[in-house]
């Protein structure tokens, strides 16, 4: 299964809704794209949701950093949702779960952006 | 479907001797060839997913950092179990690289970089993982899973 990415607005966050695989090549390049528009058109509050995210290879876990760092550069915050257990348990291998504000709960992660 | 191969000589059973052209296509391919393999060797859901994970890795290094897509260059795989260990060897046709040059992805100056951390997760994922040079060019890396004794 490929990746399928798409946006939605809750307030001035921005939602974005991972589903498959974040893998290189098409996977990753497809969350570049979208990371990078976004934060080209300002916004500056962005929730990725990886619930329906299954699996996470270095190449994806490189899309996430660059991703929270070009988002940070801009002035922005960029944070974690719904991670499964296996994408909670590389993040945590490579020391960068408590780099990413990770969250269980939408409602929660939206307010925490106040 | 996977060819099945027995190596009489060595007492270890071959379960994939194969070549790959340098391609994202090839990786996926050979992925749930590994795949279906561990899961005939008997590792459970978990562990299936991390002989995956660090072959993955292994092999987008070989054909993105090793041969760089380079058609002509093939990748070779060979996957196999003994008693003691399932073993998966990758090797491409590239220039090599030096294991020591390769930055700690843990190190805090190198948390937020981009790449480098396929080596390390093979690592974290393998009981052991060997990197050597072959001749007249290339790498293999040799990726070991060791095969708990059945209750």
């Amino acid at each position: 299964m490929s990746v399928k990415i798409s946006t939605r607005q809750v307030g001035d966050v921005t939602v974005v809704d991972v589903s498959g695989r974040i893998t290189l090549g098409e996977g990753s390049s497809a969350l570049r794209d979208v990371l990078r528009d976004l934060t080209a058109k300002g916004n500056k509050k962005i929730l990725l949701n990886l619930s329906d995210v299954s699996y996470i290879d270095s190449s994806g876990i490189g899309e996430l950093v660059s991703g929270f760092t070009s988002v940070a550069n801009q002035g922005g915050t960029l944070k974690l949702l719904g991670l499964t257990k296996r994408v909670k348990d590389l993040l945590q291998i490579t020391k960068l779960y408590t780099v990413f504000d990770v969250h269980e709960e939408e409602a929660h992660a939206i307010r925490s952006f106040a | 479907m996977t060819r099945i191969l027995i190596n009489v000589d060595i007492g270890t059973q071959a379960l994939i001797d194969q070549d790959y052209p340098s391609t994202l296509e090839s990786v996926d391919q050979a992925e749930a060839s590994v795949l279906e393999v561990s899961g005939q060797a008997g590792f459970d859901e978990d562990e299936q997913h991390r002989i995956g994970m660090a072959f993955r890795e292994c092999m987008v290094n070989a054909v993105v950092h090793g041969n760089r897509y380079n058609r002509k260059k093939q990748v070779h795989l060979r996957v196999t179990k003994s008693n003691e260990r399932f073993t998966i060897q990758v090797t491409d046709q590239g220039e090599g690289f030096e294991v020591q040059e390769v930055p700690d992805p843990l190190d805090e100056n190198n948390l937020l970089r981009h790449s480098g951390r396929g080596l390390f997760l093979m690592g974290a994922f393998m009981d052991d993982v060997k990197v050597r040079k072959v001749s007249p060019s290339g790498t293999e890396v040799t990726l070991v899973k060791n095969v708990e004794p059945r209750q």
